[in-house]
């Protein structure tokens, strides 16, 4: 798995749509993992609500992006966080069933299933003994 | 007048400087010590942000993937405990079927020290999202007050 922290820039956006989409953003940790035939990640992305989620797969390329949502009431005293969109990148390096993806999102954990396509599964083969 | 003596002055710096890294990366200092005792790690976890109104003060914590059952909080005077334990993948894998392992887990422990009293009695949280978001009301007596001025 390859990563692409840097957001790729859309070739077709006009340069005013560009200024407006360049923001601040964090990486979230990740844990990907392979769990039989399917490639598991699982993102942190606390405050994202499913509403906010945008979860893509285009060429191979995985893309994550999260806005969260903030606590709106009172003045800041104390600050360690910052609440900034989330936005990950992965190239896959294995064929992705596409029509397969399944996303799940509870209590801010993004799990993404990517099953492997037909043809890069491992195939075994059976030995005759004649 | 006392005489300026360049050893106190050195001495004195360095012993700001201590103070200033004191608890950061493996050290002599007192985050080291407490590195092995449960719940106790020298890394702050979850994250907060702290905020205050007229009324109120809320905690704001990154807790993403905290089992909401395991969330503990409680309030002593104007000091608040949280604690709970974020779960692990939940399926067995086996460590070389990893690409990645980012996210951290385990049981964790945070004492936050309030500026000023809260109304233990009527606190509020509530966890979404991953985010918990805890309302303390203020205790009267630290809520300001208005005074009118009179014209004599």
């Amino acid at each position: 798995m390859a990563e692409k922290t840097v957001p790729a820039q859309n070739k077709t956006l006009s340069n005013r749509e560009e200024t407006r989409s360049q923001e601040r953003y964090v990486t979230p940790p990740v844990d990907i993992y392979e769990n039989g035939d399917d490639l598991v990640v699982m993102a942190d992305l606390p405050g994202v609500a499913k509403e906010n989620l945008d979860v893509r797969v285009e060429n191979n390329l995985l893309t994550i992006r999260g806005k969260p949502s903030h606590l709106d009431a009172g003045d800041p005293i104390y600050r360690e966080y910052e609440l900034v969109s989330f936005f990950r990148q992965f190239e896959l390096n294995e064929k992705v069933d596409q029509s397969k993806i399944s996303a799940e999102l509870q209590h801010g954990v993004l799990t993404l299933r990517l099953p492997k396509a037909q043809e890069t599964k491992p195939r075994k083969i059976e030995v005759k003994v004649a | 007048m006392a005489q300026w003596n360049l050893f106190d002055d050195m001495e004195a710096l360095r012993r700001e400087i201590d103070r200033a890294f004191e608890g950061f990366g493996v050290g002599e200092g007192a985050s080291h010590r407490v590195a092995f005792l449960p719940g106790r790690g020298p890394r702050r976890y979850p994250m907060i942000n702290l905020l205050e109104d007229k009324d109120n003060l809320y905690i704001e914590a990154l807790t993403p993937g905290v089992d909401p059952q395991s969330l503990a909080l409680s309030v002593m005077q104007n000091r608040v405990t949280l604690s709970g334990e974020k779960s692990r993948t939940p399926v067995e894998i086996k460590a070389e079927a990893f690409h990645r392992n980012e996210r951290a887990s385990g049981k964790f422990v945070r004492t936050i020290d309030l500026p000023v009293e809260v109304d233990e009695g009527r606190i509020q949280a509530e966890y979404k999202n991953g985010l918990l978001k805890v309302t303390l009301p203020k205790a009267d007596k630290a809520k300001p007050k208005q005074i009118n001025v009179k014209v004599a």
